[in-house]
């Protein structure tokens, strides 16, 4: 068989020619254009990584990965018994719809529970497939000589499933927190360590017995390990903050990319296994990202509860301290004159949907003359980049938008910094405060600006990890206490 | 292919994956999600070849609705994961020079 597959060198003929599914067995021969189709797939997902480099390259990007799917789909059917053929494209134009829609209607704002719901597809999807596997292991090319599921496959098997179901549940519960269905709130289970220790330790142990069992029995372990995995998941995600959300959502990423990887290794399929590798060393990479612009540790964000320690009462306490409040007038007026504006938002713009306000009021300082600019910190909003898509959806221009270490140097020469739905990454205690939850934190050097305007509901609230901010208090820093939105509107009128 | 041949590829593309992401420049981080989440949907090739098969086994009938739902799953984000990221890469505009 082999041979002939070979011989048939045009690619479009070998193509067409039924490849029976035993054949991707591992360790037996396969249609070497099937896999060369397969590895230019996993190149063409390289490439739409690669292209985010830049906003130039990224939509060539993007139209690169659509190509390797279209070649990664269109293999699998042509090479494998196309009876189900017209279930198969119903299928697809059910899915295809819903998520064409979806992703046309959604508002940019919402972006962070549109992630995670889709996160939750691919883990329940890789779920499904690994059911599919384990039902008819033969269709999967997973059987041994003797008609039994090979062992190694069925560790990849078990690992596939039970990863796939945690990101599911995990997904499930983050966007229900996201979304605003659940309380973003830490929800804190007695003994719960000790609950998710053994329960992860079940999961291992019982994907090692599952196999070297006997085939005969290993029915009731396999279903052990999908329910205990969906459990884990949510068990994992609850006692989770709203303001660790991006790590959350970077870390679901990374579990659903080695969902796909292990279900990869399972099938022997090569674009699988690329895609899963890209898609989980990206989750894993964005997840350190933001642990790192938090200074916490990914144990500790795991572990949650962040933000849930803080009293009211102590946070009440201090408000009685001085503070200033400004009108919209009075930062119109301030930052009429300035010469350089460095606005700051944060999850509160967000919330507000206050993007296009603001880029409206930047809009007419810049036509006074004033130099304005977006700085933006890695855990602003929900995701990573959350803040980028929002201004990016105002028509900010990328180019006038800034990381962290990019801008930090220039709140010296600022006149005005304006914060807008920002706290704690503003926050000095950060660098100041050893006994702050926050400390060691990187944080905008906004109290070297002239002038700070805090745009901020009340003076009530504070930020997520439930610190008090010495900058409401600062002798340069004007308090505009409205919705973000508002405020803007009120800034525009008065310019 | 043998287990140690797919492992290979799947290390190598650990690394790849480890440097392509490093050169992402955080402003796109968002849509990097989105397009990642797409990609991964490529396991709609397992939910192909579980519906592809029909009643070759005992199970095979069950594993083939499993795999269409797990289509029908894999082809939202798919849709919905490009599109999204489509719309979102349309946004980024550079400053109009005057």
């Amino acid at each position: 068989m082999g041979a002939l597959f070979v011989r048939a060198a045009p690619f479009a003929a070998a193509l067409l020619l039924p490849v029976t599914p035993a054949l991707a067995a591992s360790g037996e021969p396969v249609n070497p254009w099937v896999a060369a189709a397969y590895l230019v797939a996993g190149i063409l997902f390289i490439l739409a990584l690669r292209g985010l480099s830049s906003p130039e390259t990224s939509r060539a990007g993007n139209r690169y990965g659509m190509v390797g799917m279209l070649i990664a789909v269109g293999t699998t059917l042509v090479t494998h018994s196309i009876a189900s053929l017209p279930e198969i494209g119903v299928a697809i134009l059910i899915g295809g719809g819903i998520g064409f829609i979806t992703a046309r209607k959604i508002a940019m704002t919402d972006m962070p529970q549109l992630v995670a719901g889709f996160h939750s597809l691919v883990g329940l999807a890789a779920v499904l497939v690994g059911i599919a596997a384990y039902l008819n292991p033969g269709a999967f090319g997973i059987l041994d000589a003797t008609g039994e599921i090979l062992t190694v496959s069925r560790v990849e098997l078990g690992l596939g499933v039970a990863i796939g179901a945690i990101t599911f549940s995990g997904s499930v519960i983050a966007f229900l927190k996201l979304n605003g269905n659940m309380s973003g709130a830490p929800i804190m289970l007695p003994l719960r360590h000790v609950i998710n220790l053994g329960v992860l330790a079940g999961i291992i142990g019982l994907t090692a017995y599952f196999a070297i069992a006997p085939t005969v029995g290993t029915g009731a372990i396999f279903w052990t390990i999908v329910g205990l995995s969906f459990l884990i998941g949510f068990l994992l995600i609850i006692p989770i903050g709203g303001a660790d959300m991006p790590v959350v959502v970077s870390m679901l990423n990374s579990y659903s990319g080695w969902a796909a990887a292990a279900m990869g290794f399972t099938l022997g399929n090569t674009a699988m296994i690329i895609t899963g590798a890209l898609v989980g060393s990206s989750g894993a990479i964005l997840s350190y990202i933001m642990c790192k612009a938090m200074n916490r540790s990914f144990i500790s964000v795991i572990a949650g509860g962040f933000g849930a320690e803080s009293g009211p009462s102590d946070g009440a306490a201090k408000i009685d301290r001085p503070w200033k409040r400004g009108s919209a007038e009075d930062a119109a007026y301030m930052m009429k004159q300035a010469e350089n504006v460095i606005i700051i938002p944060g999850y509160g713009m967000a919330v507000a949907q206050a993007q296009h306000a603001v880029r409206e009021m930047a809009d007419m300082l810049k036509e006074e003359g004033v130099n304005v600019k977006y700085a933006i910190h890695p855990v602003a909003g929900r995701m990573p980049g959350h803040m980028n898509v929002l201004l990016a959806e105002a028509n900010v221009p990328y180019d006038e938008v800034f990381e962290l270490e990019d801008i930090n140097s220039e709140f010296a020469q600022a006149d005005v910094a304006f914060i807008i739905g920002a706290n704690d990454v503003v926050n000095p205690a950060a660098k100041t405060d050893k006994g702050s939850p926050i400390y060691g934190m990187p944080v905008f050097d906004v109290e070297k600006a002239k002038t700070i305007f805090f745009v901020k509901r009340s003076m009530g609230g504070v930020g997520y990890a439930g610190v008090d901010n010495e900058v409401f208090y600062m002798d340069q820093t004007m308090m505009l206490l409205s919705d973000a939105k508002k405020m803007c509107e009120e800034i525009v009128k008065a310019l | 292919m043998d287990f140690i041949s797919i492992l290979s590829i799947f290390v190598m593309a650990c690394f790849v994956g480890y440097y392509v992401v490093w050169s992402v420049t955080p402003a796109l981080h968002t849509p990097l999600m989105a397009v990642t989440n797409a990609i991964s949907s490529v396991i709609i090739v397992g939910a192909l070849i579980a519906a592809a098969a029909g009643a070759q086994a005992d199970g095979g009938q069950a594993a083939k609705w499993l795999g269409l739902v797990g289509v029908v799953l894999a082809s939202v984000n798919i849709f919905g994961g490009f599109a999204v990221t489509e719309r979102m890469l349309a946004m980024y505009k550079k400053k109009e020079r005057k």
